[in-house]
């Protein structure tokens, strides 16, 4: 099992990586995500030992590497698939899978597995992202290690290809039954594929759970923010035993609630534009339209509400309203939607 | 080497009219410029080759003709390297030898090998201190304007019509002619005329032999100071010592270590103390090559091996050395082909009786024998081709990483 306690990394006199706390199951994948520059790569040169840390802790198994001693890369037994591939330009796919192998049985299941066998005798250069992508992950997973990182393995691919790659990457790691931490900038990435997401906001952890939890019941309105379309309609709740049903009131309808960081009183609720329905007939409208961006199956609009609150609802396309027009907002959840203290 | 070419009298001899003797100031600079053409050359391709496509194409469709787009975009992008490439000229002009010894002109490095020659060595040694300070200037200078380095970017295609494609070549046909055709011919009609007389090949085997001994030692001394000069600071300033040893004109570099050699009676007239000069002359071109290769290796493949569980050493082993082979072999090729090239500090240091292919047609100049020269000077344009090839198929690895990249 992977544990990591307390760890930090300096750049210079600057923090990037600030007491990172976390374990690792036997074939868990963890999803780490964040917005550019909040040390997500960072952390994983530091796991794989190509940069000193500065504090804290890493173990695996037989080896445990501190700030004091450290454990070079090629003792960890870590296998790692980079952003831009980093495939030996100079030897054939055959030669970049097996490139410390003396039993190539694996080598061959993997690129079998991968559906590289037409291009083993090809070099680097003649294959394409995709492609190359699959001889990385095939070259790290032959080798066995007893952990894998992922430093955003689809960002260099066309969009396409990304959602397809993600789940073949996802089932190759499952079947190999390695704990793998992933790194990405995509929260749809994040939330599909991993077993588990932690949010990282400059250098700190800021949550790490299931992708639901994350999703709905995000720690901080950063971590609400950057799971997805985010919006904060203003309301009432009383947490206390006289209100059992966590019972949030609003202007546009009332729903359970769960109570973070302690909210009572005057409280922010966030609401998903999923959790609100929108209609241009009904008598008695209660907002206005800002905008609206056509999305194919879908529309999002922004609705300012009456009482000064704006927010996202994503209706069917059928469902056309023009800026400027007014409308009818109300709260269709019946699942308990987070409930902040009004900040 | 191409030092017996210029001389008037052959085309009046074959060719039946008589043309204006080149000598004096206006025939060296002519001479050198040709023989220097190739720096200013392959620095402006160099900086051509980095510049993308893209910028040419933006400004045209910003509405700027093709003429107007190449002076306002393309020329600000590459002046620093024409710049660069003319100083190394200058460096190179300053420190030769042969040119100005042959046309008569009376220049620092001619001065210092009589007074050599006439045992006056504190003036020579206060002749080659005055060089160096002219060198140093030179050095200062080249320092300050050092190019932007960018990766290639797309090729600029360009449709031209016949009669441009013509123009092109005539306006290229007469360096070609001057630098290659010429000396070419001249040699050819004097090995017709002369024969093979007097020419051993045990000098061939001379120049070769010790001029490979000193490629093999600069490639080995550049790896550590070429991948130092990418990691650090430290290492940029070694590069820079290194590059002091390409200005230092082969005379004063040979006046020296013929004190060295004085010092210590064990090292005079030995080959070591020759392939010595060459290698503290040379080291830096074998330093350029091994970096840039060095520095088109993406630093994630290092990385990769690593984490694939290899030590330092075995990814430097099967990574970095292979990836880097090409710019080593290129390197080189560059130290050998200028070793075989340098007259002067061979004259003054190789071992008695060591005569190689430069200092052989020195002698038969010296004795008024053009016609033995033939054969030497063939073979060194021979092995010149050799080198040239070598060291272009070292850039097209280096290109290597970079066309592989096809992201779009």
């Amino acid at each position: 099992m992977l544990s990591v306690s307390n760890l930090s990394v300096n750049y210079g006199s600057t923090r990037v990586v600030d007491k990172l706390n976390l374990e690792l199951g036997h074939d868990e994948i963890l999803m780490l995500v964040g917005p550019t520059g909040c040390g997500k790569t960072t952390i994983l040169q530091a796991l794989a030992g190509l940069i000193p840390i500065s504090e804290g802790a890493m173990s695996l198994g037989k080896w445990e590497s501190t700030s004091s001693k450290h454990v070079p890369p090629e003792k960890r037994n870590v296998g790692m698939v980079f952003q831009d591939f980093a495939l030996f330009p100079h030897l054939t796919v055959q030669q970049n899978v097996c490139f410390r192998l003396k039993d190539t049985a694996l080598a061959d299941h993997w690129i079998n597995l991968l559906g590289l066998d037409a291009f083993r005798d090809a070099k680097p250069a003649r294959l394409s992202g995709g492609q190359k992508q699959r001889v990385a992950l095939a070259r790290t997973l032959a080798h066995e290690p007893s952990f894998v990182l992922l430093d955003e393995p689809l960002s260099n691919l066309d969009a396409a290809l990304k959602d397809s790659l993600r789940w073949e990457i996802r089932d190759a790691l499952k079947k190999a039954g390695v704990p793998a931490i992933w790194v990405t900038h995509d929260q749809d990435e994040a939330l599909s594929v991993g077993d588990r997401v932690g949010i990282l906001n400059k250098g700190v952890l800021e949550q790490l759970d299931t992708p639901e939890a994350c999703y709905s019941t995000p720690s901080s309105r950063f971590v609400a923010r950057f799971m997805g379309e985010a919006s904060f309609l203003t309301a009432t709740f009383d947490n206390s035993s006289n209100n059992p049903d966590n019972t949030v009131v609003t202007d546009i309808g009332n729903v359970p609630g769960t109570p973070l960081q302690n909210a009572n009183g005057d409280v922010d609720l966030l609401v998903r534009p999923d959790d609100l329905s929108l209609s241009a007939t009904h008598p008695q409208p209660n907002g206005t339209v800002d905008w609206v961006r056509y999305e194919g199956e879908s529309r999002l609009y922004a609705v300012t509400l009456d009482n000064g609150s704006q927010l996202k609802v994503r209706v069917s396309h059928e469902n056309a309203i023009k800026p400027g027009e007014r409308a009818h907002m109300a709260l269709i959840t019946t699942h308990p939607l987070a409930v902040f203290p009004r900040g | 080497m191409y030092f017996s070419f210029g001389r008037g009298g052959e085309i009046e001899n074959v060719l039946g009219f008589s043309t204006p003797p080149i000598s004096g100031l206006w025939g060296s600079a002519l001479v050198m410029s040709l023989y220097t053409y190739p720096f200013v050359m392959m620095t402006t391709r160099a900086s051509l080759l980095s510049l993308d496509a893209s910028l040419v194409n933006a400004a045209r469709t910003l509405g700027l003709s093709l003429g107007a787009s190449l002076w306002r975009v393309v020329l600000p992008r590459v002046v620093n390297s024409v710049a660069a490439g003319a100083l190394l000229a200058a460096l190179y002009a300053l420190s030769d030898f042969g040119t100005p010894a042959i046309m008569g002109l009376d220049t620092f490095t001619r001065v210092i090998f009589v007074e050599y020659n006439a045992f006056g060595l504190s003036q020579a040694a206060m002749l080659s201190l005055q060089l160096m300070v002219i060198v140093c200037l030179i050095l200062f200078i080249e320092s300050r304007i050092g190019g932007a380095k960018e990766r290639p970017g797309k090729h600029l295609m360009l449709f031209p019509a016949r009669w441009q494609c013509n123009a092109m070549l005539a306006a290229a046909f007469p360096v070609v002619f001057m630098a290659i055709i010429l000396p070419l011919a001249v040699f050819i009609l004097w090995l017709v005329r002369e024969g093979t007389g007097g020419f051993e090949l045990a000098y061939a085997w001379n120049s070769a032999h010790a001029s490979f001994i000193a490629a093999i030692v600069a490639v080995l001394l550049a790896i550590p100071v070429a991948n130092a000069a990418i990691a650090g600071k430290a290492g940029r300033f070694m590069e820079r010592i290194t590059y002091f040893g390409f200005g230092v004109p082969g005379i004063v570099m040979g006046t020296a270590l013929v004190y060295v050699g004085l010092q210590l009676p064990a090292l005079y007239q030995t080959l070591s103390l020759l392939v010595m000069a060459y290698v503290l002359r040379f080291i830096p071109l074998a330093v350029g090559s091994v970096r840039t290769t060095s520095e088109n290796i993406d630093s994630g493949l290092v990385k990769a091996a690593r984490v694939l569980g290899a030590s330092p050493r075995e990814a430097f082993m099967r990574i970095t050395l292979p990836l880097t082979l090409r710019g080593m072999i290129a390197g080189a090729a560059l130290v050998f082909l200028e070793a075989m090239r340098e007259l002067p500090a061979t004259l003054m240091l190789g071992p008695t009786g060591f005569e190689t292919l430069a200092t052989y047609m020195w002698r038969v100049y010296e004795a008024g024998y053009f016609g033995r020269a033939a054969v030497p000077g063939l073979l060194l344009v021979l092995l010149s081709g050799v080198g040239l090839v070598l060291m272009l198929s070292g850039e097209r690895k280096a290109q290597f990483t970079v066309t592989e990249d096809d992201r779009s």
